[in-house]
């Protein structure tokens, strides 16, 4: 590449290097803090492997059948125009970033013991279905992670240049001589990426396999932090666990990149998606059709369950739907500081160098939330009142943990960018900054704000990482939910759950608009 | 300049009003400080005559806690501990940060006796599965296994009614508590890694039973006017949660401290927590429990491991526990 020829270190690339960094501290860091606090030690025990053991195998079950299944839905909705596909979109992104507890509660809803699915089969004299145990497990991480997985993968379809689509429709291209020729490698370097954050995601994300598996069959790395935690108080141990779980998303991770395969499209005029082939659309309709009553029935189960109640909820709810709106955006601001410094010097450095680079800015995710909240906690307690960092610290976790998701659709975007235009922009001696607002920035707009969406729902939705950095009068919206529920006020939980939703759909479709303005050029 | 000096003589002053009202810092878990919990009645209470500014600091739950002043150590700003319960007295009383409360003579209503120095209660439940009324409920873990009722339970990691559970199968049953559980691995529909997710479940009817307190239906009957709800009375007797709290060593005022903890022994803040805390009072209040509290079960049996075996018991029970139900 050309930078290459450059001996010092370019200013954005310093600033990619540090946000790298400040990722690794955060997450090594915490470690660290933990295991040097720690007094005394048991070390891994029998039962820990075997939590490993279940959190690889439901993370990678989670992560093939999401991904298996979005592929028909991302397509369908590549290659189909309809109206409410924009509204569709942006309700995909729904399940994803709602509290578990408020995702678990919306699913059993529908298909729960008195859920609509087996009221209907009851009526009709068929037997009933249990959504615990193994089936509850794929169930939850399907409706969690399809969604993330339809929009990731629809991100590939959206990528290709328009270009190919008209030339393969001007050479008469069968739908199966398409998907062959231009989808079938699109995908193959869109898979693996996508997999892969749903395989880390997860790795932590444990308490739905935990509510709905039925049992300690579904035992998790993250619930033997817990247990390390709550019953021994044995830092050491918690501190090997986290990094256990460390170790085994970064080998992951480096894996799965290995195996992403280079981007091998050609540029385009970035005209919109327009599509000549329009094979049979049964297909098509059925696979939106079952995905759409998958993931939108049980949300509107919930705005059911919870509309009557959203005008009576206490101003505290109100106060803290306020809080979680200022973390949002706080986290979202981070994790475009982050990620746009990143995946330049990721793109820069390229080969191993940068593949390490990524690897280092993913490790948000794996990061067990109660080992760094307490090495948070261990590092700043003695300089400050840990309640005047509950907010700030909780923005800044977040944008960590959402970082991974920003990479995966930002890093590919600047890859293309500077593939298709970077010669042409170095010819015209379009560098540093200049080449980031001028070039970069306006190209990749659309994954950038999908990416900036995505952490301000994801954070508005987080219950805190920070447990500890406990501040009596400063409760986030998800924090407040469980607080109504532990005072029996089901009621206003299931009010105080649509508020959530909305603000984290509105939040989410805010920042994904702000991107698609003009995206048509 | 002059509005500097007056600046400069209003920060001077500030320490001089702060120290008039000096701060009590009470650690305390999340549920307490809530708007419906019990935390702003009692800061009213206690505020209208300690001449004191009392702050809550809120954390998940009582484990928590602990974890949090380990964490803190000595250096700890907290002057009272609210929120600890039975199982967590000796893990507390092992790092040596607590001082004694320094409440005597104080006639609990406990279904124990209390004479432990350092900790004390200020209230108190029974761990009980919670059912419609409807439900023909079994009246033993026995006949509980050999029913088909389901039930939703807590993870012992991760909750403390689920610690309860625990704990309290394993009292009744010693060494037949791995049947017992073996046994009711078909009743249970799931293992919630919290109380408020297994009584979500529950009241959206996902199971017959769930674990809870024999108080719950309280809640329901008095501030919902809905008596649909009970708790399954059963033979071999209740687990009991006595909830303490705690004056620390290392507390700048400990006077304060001993008479904030006397304080919610006494009248004012025993009336306020059963209907606020939704638990029996540790001292029965002169005007006695509110109404809709005598409709719920009585234990004939209370059971309950003293505080220095639990950690021994709590690591076999666990191991138990684990291997019944990952058949």
């Amino acid at each position: 590449m050309a930078d290459r020829a450059q001996p010092l270190i370019r200013p954005l690339t310093l600033l990619g290097l540090g946000a790298g960094a400040l990722v690794l501290a955060l997450v090594l860091g915490s470690v660290a803090a933990v295991a040097w606090r720690a007094e005394r030690g048991t070390g891994l025990r029998p039962s820990d492997w075997a939590a490993l053991r279940f959190t690889l195998w439901q993370a990678t079950l989670s992560a093939i059948f999401s991904v298996a299944l979005a592929v028909p839905v991302a397509r369908a909705l590549a290659r189909r125009r309809f109206r409410g596909r924009t509204l569709l979109v942006t309700l995909l992104g729904a399940p994803f970033i709602l509290p578990v507890i408020v995702a678990v509660l919306g699913l059993i809803m529908v298909f729960g013991r008195s859920g609509w699915v087996n009221a209907a089969l009851d009526a009709a004299g068929l037997p009933m279905v249990s959504i615990y145990g193994a089936w509850g497990v794929v169930l939850a991480h399907v409706f969690f992670n399809l969604p993330l997985a339809t929009r990731m993968i629809l991100q590939g379809w959206l990528d290709v240049p328009s270009e190919r689509f008209r030339l393969a429709a001007s050479l008469g291209m069968r739908p199966r001589a398409i998907f062959r020729q231009i989808e079938l490698p699109m995908l193959a370097r869109v898979l693996p990426g996508a997999a892969l954050v749903i395989f880390l995601i997860c790795i932590t994300s444990f308490a739905v396999a935990l509510t709905l598996g039925g049992g300690p069959r579904a035992t998790t790395v993250e619930l033997a932090i817990y247990q390390a935690f709550r019953f021994d108080f044995d830092l050491s141990r918690a501190a090997l666990l986290a990094l256990l779980q460390l170790a085994v998303t970064a080998a992951a991770a480096l894996v799965a990149l290995r195996v992403s395969a280079p981007d091998a499209m050609g540029a385009g005029l970035d005209r919109a998606l327009r599509r000549w082939d329009q094979p049979h659309p049964a297909f098509d309709v059925a696979a939106l059709g079952v995905a759409m009553a998958f993931l939108l029935v049980p949300l509107g189960a919930l705005a059911l369950r919870g509309a009557p109640h959203v005008v009576s909820l206490p101003p505290e709810v109100w106060r803290a739907a306020l809080r979680s709106v200022l973390v949002a955006l706080g986290s979202a601001f981070l994790t475009a500081l982050l990620a746009l410094p990143l995946a330049v010097a990721i793109q820069r450095l390229g080969g191993i160098r940068g593949r390490t680079l990524e690897v280092a800015g993913m490790l948000g995710i794996a990061a067990s939330p109660l080992v760094i909240g307490t090495g948070l906690f261990i590092v700043t307690f003695p300089f400050i009142a840990p309640d005047r960092l509950t907010l700030p610290v909780t923005a800044l976790v977040n944008a960590v943990m959402a970082l991974p998701f920003a990479l995966r659709v930002v890093v590919p975007a600047v890859e293309a960018v500077e593939a298709q235009f970077g010669p042409l922009a170095t010819s015209l001696g379009l560098r540093g900054w200049a080449r980031l607002r001028l070039l970069i920035l306006p190209r990749i707009r659309r994954p950038f704000a999908f990416a900036l969406g995505l952490a301000a729902a994801l954070s508005m939705g987080d219950l805190g990482v920070v447990a500890l950095f406990a501040d009596a009068d400063a409760a986030t919206l998800p924090l407040q939910l469980y607080r109504l529920m532990g005072a029996y006020r089901m009621d206003d939980a299931a009010g105080a759950a649509l508020v959530l939703l909305a603000l984290s759909l509105v939040a989410f479709w805010l920042f994904d608009r702000g991107g698609r303005v003009d995206a048509d050029v | 300049m002059r509005s500097l000096i007056i600046l400069g003589l209003g920060l001077l002053a500030s320490p001089a009003i702060a120290q008039e009202r000096p701060v009590l810092s009470v650690y305390t878990y999340d549920s307490f400080v809530s708007d419906w919990g019990p935390g702003p009645a009692i800061e009213e209470a206690f505020e209208a005559n300690c001449a004191c500014d009392l702050q809550f600091t809120a954390l998940g739950d009582g484990a928590e806690l602990l974890s949090r002043l380990r964490l803190e150590g000595p250096r700890s700003d907290a002057d009272v501990v609210l929120g600890l319960d039975q199982n967590l007295i000796a893990a507390a009383k092992d790092t040596g940060l607590f001082a004694d409360a320094g409440l005597a003579d104080v006639a609990w209503d406990l279904p124990i006796a209390w004479d432990d120095p350092v900790f004390a209660p200020y209230d108190w439940g029974y761990f009980a599965f919670v059912h419609d009324a409807g439900f023909d409920a079994p009246n033993s873990f026995r006949d509980l296994a050999d029913s088909d009722a389901t039930i939703v339970i807590q993870d012992p990691r991760s909750s403390t009614p689920g610690l309860g559970l625990l704990l309290w199968v394993k009292n009744a049953y010693g060494d037949d508590a791995p049947r017992i559980w073996a046994d009711l691995a078909d009743n249970v529909v799931t293992v919630t890694k919290g109380w408020s997710e297994a009584y979500g479940l529950f009241l959206e009817g996902e199971a017959d039973m769930v674990l809870s307190y024999t108080t719950s239906p309280a809640y329901h009957l008095i501030a919902e006017d809905d008596d649909s709800k009970q708790a399954a009375s059963f033979v071999e007797g209740h687990y009991l949660q006595i909830e303490v709290a705690g004056v620390l060593e290392a507390s700048d005022e400990p006077d304060l401290a001993r008479d904030f903890v006397a304080f919610m022994a006494g009248d004012t803040a025993q009336s306020i927590l059963p209907t606020t805390n939704w638990m029996y009072p540790a001292v029965t209040p002169e005007g006695g429990l509110p109404d809709g509290f005598d409709t719920l079960i009585e234990p004939q049996v209370a059971l309950l491991y003293p505080s220095d075996e639990v950690p021994e018991i709590r690591d076999a029970a666990l191991d138990e526990w684990l291997t019944a139900l990952s058949r």
